[in-house]
């Protein structure tokens, strides 16, 4: 189990803006009409979003009301899920996955990488209080180790150089090109490929 | 090596585009309404000819899992739900299906929620995975739009409506009972069986859960006959698999194959070879983290398929292949596992809750050699403790992968593990000892 604790300084009060009411209305339809509940997972998304990446316990009650649940039973989602952040942590969140098959392909470097340039401790803001990291469980892309995610998007086939420069742009602000970081196209082999040639060479 | 032809997945490194258009070029949505007038048992008995298991890791006959479903709907409306929560340290097919092949998903959901009467499909998919997911939803709304799916979807006569809902971020939430809870808006936690799902599942009505891949091989086995199915691969373990080869492989990469295909093929075929020879290997996981690795002697010979690797005490679960060379700790790699199993148990029931902390904490001195001989038999008896005394499969799937290094490398843990604190250090470790036996005047 992972422990996770919501941060000390929390902001009074938190609403939707029109934007995510009209988001969180859509989801609640898709739902059948007695178990809004079941919305409560995309609401919390919703919610992270609006709020610079991470939920305050406003929101929790907020959605609570707004779902007609328990406020408890909205914290007891949004703690057990690692997806919601529960304090700030800046506008681009770094996350570098180490399990295993990461691992064994140099995952390490990657975080010897987020060290220099973010920030030496996880969880920690950067100096402009724009960015962090965090060692994450297996993020699914197994085939492109090492990899990371930041934000929504994957940064895959990386080492600590192109690491190094990834993180060199989101900390001037510019977003870098997600996807194979080795010229690879999604998951073939490369330069091996021995199946569906014909269809790699048909014209489109 | 399967040829071209037999390939499900034609799209699986996207050479011809995701869009409705291209798809339809490949064949799917072809005769949809064809096949579900042939009717339900048809349907169900196609799968059941084709032998189809779950691609989920579990492997159980898909074709009979859709039979459990009520034959008459009663008051409470049945549900499908599609698993696509992968999170399996090794597995990355069903990201590759969301964003190249959607629509031999949603087709596949369509005959499958005609084939156990659902009017109601939920798509679960794992939080990271936001911008395939968004993928997946400009394909369905695309097929709302050609009225592929909706009311009277694709001409069939049948209405369904197909719902994405994301998780955030939890492992657990691949086992299908934690699965429906997470979708009820709950904390993934497991719920015991029986009852099953196929009677009692999302918001207690009736409910098939399937995994991505299977639902998506669907549509074509039913356009080529459940024989076609069934002569690829061997019997019970038939047709075609994506294996995901990762690790210390010079090309990783995802591959569509023959069930049955053998293991040194795909590794030496297709992912290039291991990094510095075949010699240098050291052992593979063949199906995910959850299942016991294989050391180098066997894997010479061994095939990939549900049975034959279940003789080698492991199994082909989702048939992620982890290949580690032998330039790796393989203490520490499965130290690192432990810890993935620690960091995702639920916390509902206490041998895995604990047991899966004690785990890691004992590889992780194990692999620094800090560990005494005892310990090691120790952790044998931790992973029994916690192996088939848990709610769901959490705990084997957690306590199997140690088991399986202590089954081969045993002697590489025993080499590194020398120290013995109690008889010829003489330290004082009260929790090791029981402290009236030390007292020599009592």
């Amino acid at each position: 189990m992972s422990l996770r604790k919501p941060a000390k300084d929390q902001p009074n009060d938190f609403e939707f803006n029109s934007t995510s009411l009209e988001a969180a209305n859509k989801i609640i339809s898709n739902y059948p009409q007695d178990k809004q509940q079941s919305a409560v997972m995309a609401l919390l998304y919703i919610a992270q979003r609006q709020n610079n990446n991470w939920i305050p316990l406003a929101a929790m009650k907020y959605i609570a009301k707004l779902l007609n649940m328990p406020y408890i039973k909205v914290y007891e989602v949004a703690t057990f899920y690692s997806m919601y952040n529960l304090s700030p942590v800046g506008k681009y969140f770094v996350q570098v996955c180490t399990t295993t098959p990461c691992m064994i392909r140099g995952a390490n470097k990657l975080v010897e990488a987020c060290k220099e340039k973010i920030s030496e401790n996880e969880n920690e803001l950067s100096g402009d209080k724009s960015c962090s990291w965090m060692e994450v469980e297996c993020l699914g892309a197994c085939v492109n180790a090492p990899m990371m995610q930041i934000n929504d998007d994957y940064y895959e086939d990386l080492d600590k150089e192109k690491t190094l420069e990834i993180l060199d742009k989101i900390l001037k602000g510019e977003k870098p090109r997600p996807g194979s970081y080795r010229g690879r196209v999604n998951n073939e082999p490369e330069n091996n490929r021995k199946t569906l040639l014909d269809l790699k060479n048909a014209p489109r | 090596m399967l040829q071209d032809k037999d390939r499900i997945f034609q799209n699986l490194y996207n050479d011809l585009g995701s869009d409705l258009a291209s798809s339809q070029k490949r064949g799917d949505w072809m005769n949809t309404k064809e096949l579900t007038s042939k009717g339900r048992d048809w349907i169900i008995n196609e799968i059941k000819d084709s032998q189809l298991r779950g691609r989920g890791g579990a492997g159980f006959p898909t074709g009979l899992k859709w039979s459990f479903a009520p034959k008459e709907v009663g008051s409470r409306p049945h549900y499908l739900v599609i698993n696509g929560d992968e999170s399996e340290p090794g597995t990355c097919k069903d990201r590759d299906i969301l964003r190249f092949e959607p629509h031999k998903l949603i087709e596949g959901c369509l005959i499958t929620a005609y084939a156990v009467q659902a009017h109601v499909c939920y798509i679960y998919i794992r939080g990271e995975y936001f911008i395939d997911g968004q993928k997946l939803q400009a394909a369905i709304n695309e097929a709302y739009e050609k009225k592929l799916i909706g009311k009277n979807a694709a001409g069939t006569g049948w209405d369904l409506d197909i719902y994405i809902h994301y998780g955030a971020g939890a492992y657990i939430c691949g086992e299908e009972t934690a699965l429906l809870e997470s979708i009820e808006g709950k904390k993934g936690q497991p719920r015991l069986k029986p009852p099953f799902p196929a009677l009692i599942g999302l918001y207690g009505c009736p409910t098939i859960i399937n995994n991505v891949e299977t639902i998506a091989v669907v549509p074509t086995i039913l356009r080529r006959g459940g024989k076609w199915f069934a002569s690829l691969g061997r019997e019970k373990n038939t047709g075609t698999k994506i294996f995901c080869i990762s690790g210390n492989v010079n090309n990783p990469c995802n591959v569509e194959e023959e069930m049955n295909i053998p293991l040194k093929e795909l590794i030496e075929v297709h992912a290039g070879g291991v990094i510095g020879g075949w010699d240098n290997l050291q052992a593979v996981i063949p199906g995910g983290s959850s299942m016991p690795l294989i050391p180098k002697e066997k894997c010479e010979t061994l095939t990939m398929d549900f049975d034959s690797l279940v003789a080698e005490k492991s199994g082909l679960g989702t048939a992620g292949v982890v290949v580690i060379n032998k330039d790796q700790d393989i203490i520490k790699c499965m130290a690192r596992i432990a810890r993935f199993y620690k960091h995702e148990s639920c916390g509902q029931c206490t041998p895995c809750r604990e047991g899966s902390g004690w785990m890691w904490r004992m590889l992780e001195r194990m692999s620094k050699g800090e560990a005494s001989k005892e310990e090691i038999d120790m952790l044998g008896d931790v992973t029994k403790q916690i192996e088939g005394h848990t709610i769901c499969a959490f705990g084997e799937g957690s306590s199997w992968p140690v088991q399986g290094l202590l089954r081969h490398f045993k002697d590489e843990i025993k080499r590194r593990n020398k120290f013995d604190p109690i008889i010829k250090e003489n330290k004082n470790i009260p929790y090791l000892v029981d402290q009236h036996l030390l007292d020599k005047n009592a």
